[in-house]
């Protein structure tokens, strides 16, 4: 089977326009999401308490809330179902500090005669730890991607490497709009599946420069905008083929994995459209608009290749003359 | 001719071929759940747990050293009878005032063999402060002690391998697998977090009469404290200050029962502690001793005769498995300095039991559709691409397994994505091979460009996903470490099963290739 005719190269770049104009939007829009709903951090970043009960029957939710408002520790407590009706999560931005009995001990005992249920989870995240992860979080983004930069400019030039930051930039920016849409909690498997799509995206961007830089090379033409339609129609089927690998799996863990896992195969879902839309009409766009020049890259080419050349002659003729 | 009909073995099938074994040999333990051999272990996540970071508030170490020094300070100069006036102390230092100048020599004698205080003195007011080096000392031993203490009663509560770690400076990690329910686990903790500073003190038989009328600021007049009873916090003894024993010179406690049938904590003194009870005993006929455990009196039975041999029981209010639980502390020595609770992550086993079920619902989901699709799209070079996974799965099994890593939700996660990615390289590697035959390549020729050419984007490709991956795994923590790592092993085993092993098949079956001109068969395309 073939999704795409070998023979045909279709025209991306003559749409990189639109296409500029629609990322433009969307992460235009994504920042305003960001400014004005803002994102909502979860206990992981923010420090809190989480508590996951499951009844045995429906969950009295009124009930609960009537209970726990007695005791002001609760103040604030949001209380909705997870999953099911019978199970339930309460979140509260309080925290408590003694080891013996703590948070999820104080909602047990008050939430003893609502019927019968099992605490199936506390989380329990310090201000102070909170704090510490949201730091340690910003820093392994802000690392991964200096990581990447480093690498891709020393793999290819300057230029990819930031125009492939600039696609992860805009990946990153509209998953997180995305996220702020939805409203849901950020947490670490929320920074964890960011990362991947960093990961991912990169992946995808990678296969097509690898195909331009290649097609610049190897072609006499030195029209960029046609050697990048080329390369990028070249790696399509492979684009689209692992895209829709990667999204079925991603798709069954979003709609199998549980309410747990949700959020993380959500921002992936996202995130997988999103890295694929932007290796082809992100990425290799801005290359474009930096005024990578064909023949300069040539000529630096032949430039190194000579030097190779006579580097070899001379050690041939070393060698030769030692004989 | 008859040579190359036939499959050509070569290094490359030879590698395969060994992964495989060896990824079919170590994951077996995991897969089977067999008893022997290194196994993965689940997250607590998976299997259900509490995982803890605690906080050790360190200053109330250097308070106490303070409070020893002053102490000792008081004790040596009731001994030699110097007279000092305002002995007083806050969070570092120890003041006092010496009335009589004779005594100078004699007392600085005496503070300077104290270990690791500044003594100034300015006229005849003498001011003791620990040093900067002392303070940093004081904290570390008491995290090391606190560390120390929280495995020794840990490993006597009866759970397999608790994990009792220091987490930078001042935290412990505390991981805690095969809790049940959350009264256990608030077992647990009570035991964890339990001061157990036992101290046998003497009433203030003088002015014990009238305690309900004095303040604590009174009862500091002369060198006692007021306490409560366990049983009724409105029932008070005024003791003096200073114990005549503490729990240190313990050897060992026990459950035991009274007469009543009632639980009660027999323990022993060590020899010095043995000689110091009998001593005051025998000189306090007639007098209370308390029982004091925590700041709170448990009992205080009148002395009747000299108690000899070292011998003391502690009776309270407590069950069974309270009394066991309070021997377990008692043996494992105090805590210097109090813990707190900083980070808590707790799952039930069931819970861990529905996210093993929907996650292996979404990999095998995900597993099938990603081998049906690449069947259908490639037909036999599918196929091919279909053993590589397979044999990826298996080696990143075994990989952990031998590790003894730990396979956590995200963990899950990552192996699933892992499956999606991995397909990637055959993809590319296919489509290369496709576009060759196309542009009337031989068979031979399309097979090895096609890997040399997907090679460089695929090397790539992965290296950058090594990186986020190994930035995860330093910066992220407990579960998410997990992701990084099946992530991780994911790649570097693709490298042998996707890129080297099928190339290995390709080269084996090439003869058959050729032979079969069935390109539609074998890749999937027209010719």
């Amino acid at each position: 089977m073939e999704f795409f005719k070998y023979t045909r190269t279709f025209n991306f770049m003559g749409q990189s326009k639109l296409a500029m104009v629609l990322s433009i939007m969307l992460v235009l829009s994504s920042f305003a999401l960001l400014a004005t709903k803002g994102l909502n951090y979860g206990v992981d970043f923010a420090g809190g308490t989480i508590v996951q009960v499951k009844y045995d029957k429906d969950a009295p939710l009124d009930l609960m809330r009537d209970k726990l408002k007695e005791n002001e520790v609760f103040n604030g407590a949001s209380i909705t179902e997870f999953g099911s009706s019978q199970e339930v999560v309460i979140r509260m931005k309080t925290t408590t500090g003694s080891v013996t009995t703590d948070i999820g001990d104080l909602t047990r005992d008050i939430l003893k005669e609502t019927g019968n249920f099992e605490v199936r989870r506390v989380d329990i995240v310090g201000p102070k730890v909170g704090s510490e992860l949201k730091e340690k979080g910003v820093m392994s983004l802000l690392l991964a991607i200096l990581g990447i930069l480093i690498y891709v400019a020393f793999r290819f030039e300057w230029r990819f490497a930031v125009a492939s930051i600039i696609a992860l930039v805009h990946d990153i920016s509209i998953a997180l709009g995305a996220i702020t849409l939805v409203g849901l909690d950020v947490n670490l498997d929320v920074l964890a599946a960011l990362l991947t799509i960093l990961g991912y995206s990169l992946n995808d961007t990678i296969i097509v420069f690898d195909r331009i830089r290649e097609g610049v090379t190897n072609s006499r033409n030195v029209n960029l905008a046609d050697t990048i339609n080329e390369s990028v129609t070249r790696t399509l089927a492979r684009t689209t083929l692992t895209s829709l690998t990667t999204f079925f799996v991603v798709f069954t863990l979003f709609t199998f994995g549980g309410e747990i896992i949700h959020s993380f195969a959500f921002t992936l879902l996202v995130g997988v459209v999103v890295g694929t839309y932007s290796s082809i009409f992100v990425a290799s766009p801005i290359l474009l608009w930096f005024g990578f020049d064909v023949k300069n890259y040539h000529n630096k080419l032949a430039e190194k290749a000579k030097r190779e050349a006579d580097k070899q002659r001379m050690r041939d003729q070393y060698e030769s003359g030692v004989m | 001719m008859q040579r190359s009909m036939r499959m050509k073995l070569n290094y490359r099938i030879v590698i395969f071929a060994l992964a495989i074994v060896f990824g079919v040999f170590f994951s077996a333990p995991s897969i089977l759940q067999m008893e022997n051999g290194k196994k993965i272990t689940l997250g607590l996540d998976l299997q259900g747990g509490l995982h803890m970071l605690l906080g050790v508030k360190t200053q109330e170490a250097t308070k106490s050293r303070i409070k020893s020094i002053a102490a000792s300070v008081k004790h040596f100069t009731d001994r030699k009878d110097i007279l000092i006036d305002n002995l007083t102390f806050d969070e570092s230092s120890v003041k006092f005032e010496i009335l009589d100048s004779d005594d100078l020599k004699e007392i600085q004698g005496f503070l300077s063999e104290i270990d690791g205080v500044k003594i100034l003195t300015n006229n005849l007011v003498i001011s003791l402060n620990l040093s900067e080096e002392e303070i940093v000392k004081t904290k570390k031993q008491a995290v090391d002690q606190a560390i120390e203490t929280i495995r020794n009663r840990l490993d006597q509560f009866g759970l397999s391998e608790p994990v009792v770690a220091r987490q930078g400076e001042e935290k412990i990690l505390v991981e805690l697998a095969g809790i049940k329910t959350q009264e256990e686990e608030q077992r647990a903790r009570k035991l964890i977090s339990r001061a157990a500073k036992l101290e046998l003190m003497a009433v203030d038989e003088d002015r014990n009469a009238r305690v309900s009328v004095m303040s604590d600021s009174d009862a500091a007049e002369y060198a006692d404290v007021i306490l409560e009873d366990v049983k009724d916090p409105r029932h008070k003894y005024l003791i003096h200050e200073i114990p005549i024993l503490e729990g240190g010179m313990l050897t060992n406690a026990s459950v035991g029962f009274d007469e009543n049938n009632r639980p009660l904590i027999n323990f022993t003194l060590n020899a010095e502690g043995a000689d110091i009870f009998g001593d005051f005993t025998g000189k306090n006929v007639g007098k209370r001793l308390a029982v004091v455990l925590d700041g709170k009196v448990y009992s205080a039975p009148n002395i009747n005769e000299r108690i000899g041999g070292g011998s003391g029981q502690i009776s309270g209010n407590y069950t069974v498995m309270e009394a066991k639980d309070l021997a377990i502390a008692l043996r494992s020595g105090a805590l210097l300095a109090p813990i707190y609770l900083m980070e808590k992550r707790s799952v039930g086993p069931s819970l861990g039991a529905d996210s093993i079920k929907a996650s292996l619902v979404a990999l095998v989901g995900g597993f099938i559709l990603v081998i049906l699709f690449m069947l259908f799209y490639y037909r036999l070079a599918g196929v091919i691409a279909n053993v590589a996974l397979i044999a990826n799965l298996f080696i990143l099994l075994a990989v952990m397994s031998l590790f003894g890593a730990t396979l956590t939700l995200p963990g899950m996660a990552g192996i699933v994505l892992t499956v999606g990615m991995a397909v990637d390289a055959n993809v590319i590697i296919s489509e290369r091979i496709r576009e060759l035959i196309y542009e009337g390549k031989s068979m031979h020729k399309a097979i090895e460009e096609g890997y040399s050419n997907a090679m460089r984007a695929i090397i790539d490709a992965n290296i950058t996903t090594l990186i986020a991956s190994i930035v995860l795994y330093v910066y992220g923590t407990g579960a998410i470490k997990g992701f990084a790592i099946t992530m991780s092993i994911g790649i570097l085993a693709s490298m042998i099963t996707a890129i080297l092993g099928t190339h290995g098949i390709y080269e084996m079956l090439e003869s058959k290739i050729v032979k079969s001109k069935n390109n539609r068969l074998w890749f999937g395309i027209k010719g």
